[in-house]
């Protein structure tokens, strides 16, 4: 091969970058922790009001998809294209699931006059306003992040699929892959924060 | 130069195992949000949070089998997260 490659370069590069992705996330994370110290019970009356069961199913569902990942990577290194392929789709179906869960989660919600500058919200407890607020731009950007993850699993599906991602260079599929466990990991802390209604 | 990748993965039934293991503790938590313990409820809920990401990054993440760079480097954006969070709790409690 002509080109070189550095291949734990890219794998630095990709950390680096989800370091940011943890202080972008943590940021949020500390909002919400602050208005919950201020407006605990507003936050406990808000929680109420999600789904306790569309947080467990998408929990699963991101678990069971990361595991698949997880299981691709290791399948492109023992040169089981197959397998790699299935567990790659399966994460990509995993993916669309949570999304179409979280589209019926949500339209739920507004149908019930629960967004932004709704006027339940406006009129109705300063607190339960400030939950509803961080409850749309954490899972609104952490579905932002689910879409992106998806696209980056669809084209590491591809290369793999053609011969371009091999068990000797397979830094994309496992940066997707790194990608996806961190959107994963995340949701591991936003389901308690929201759905357990801490 | 190194071209190729190291080769160094989990096993598809490790794999599995941490699944099982992380479905586990979801359950637990779900349950345990349902007992009233007061205080206990959140710091409960961020621990097995905590461990459910711990395992994720270990395992399938591979951050178990990454060299000196990584480990590091991560810690420390850990301990500037909590950098962020105590100080801004410092901040608002003396208010």
């Amino acid at each position: 091969m002509s080109s070189h490659s550095d291949e734990s370069g890219k794998k630095l590069g990709m950390w680096l970058f989800l370091y940011t992705e943890i202080i972008l996330f943590g940021g949020l994370f500390v909002l919400y922790a602050v208005y919950f110290v201020r407006y605990a019970s507003d936050f406990i009356e808000g929680g109420k009001e999600l789904n306790i069961l569309f947080g467990v199913v998408n929990t699963i569902i991101l678990l069971i998809s990361s595991f698949s990942v997880a299981a691709a990577i290791t399948a492109i290194q023992k040169k089981e294209k197959k397998m790699a392929v299935t567990g790659l789709a399966t994460g990509l179906l995993c993916g669309l699931v949570f999304l179409v869960n979280k589209y019926f989660e949500w339209s739920h919600k507004i149908d019930s006059g629960i967004f932004p500058n709704s006027e339940k919200l406006v009129d109705g407890p300063v607190g339960q306003n400030i939950f509803f607020g961080l409850y749309y731009v954490i899972t609104g950007l952490h579905g932002i992040h689910i879409i992106i993850g998806m696209a980056l699993l669809f084209i590491s599906l591809v290369f793999v699929q053609t011969g371009k991602i091999t068990h000797e260079r397979f830094s994309l599929a496992e940066n997707s892959g790194l990608y996806w466990h961190l959107v994963d990991l995340i949701w591991i802390f936003i389901f308690p924060l929201f759905y357990l209604v801490i | 130069m190194k071209i190729t990748q190291a080769l160094h993965y989990f096993e598809y039934k490790t794999l599995f195992m941490v699944l099982l293991a992380l479905l586990a503790l979801t359950g637990i938590t779900v349950s345990v949000s349902f007992i009233d313990l007061g205080k206990f409820n959140v710091w409960i809920a961020l621990i097995i949070a905590s461990t459910k990401g711990a395992i994720v990054l270990l395992f399938f993440m591979h951050m178990k089998y990454e060299g000196r760079v990584l480990v590091f480097s991560f810690l420390g954006t850990i301990f500037f997260l909590g950098i962020m969070i105590s100080f801004t709790f410092w901040d608002v409690g003396f208010r």
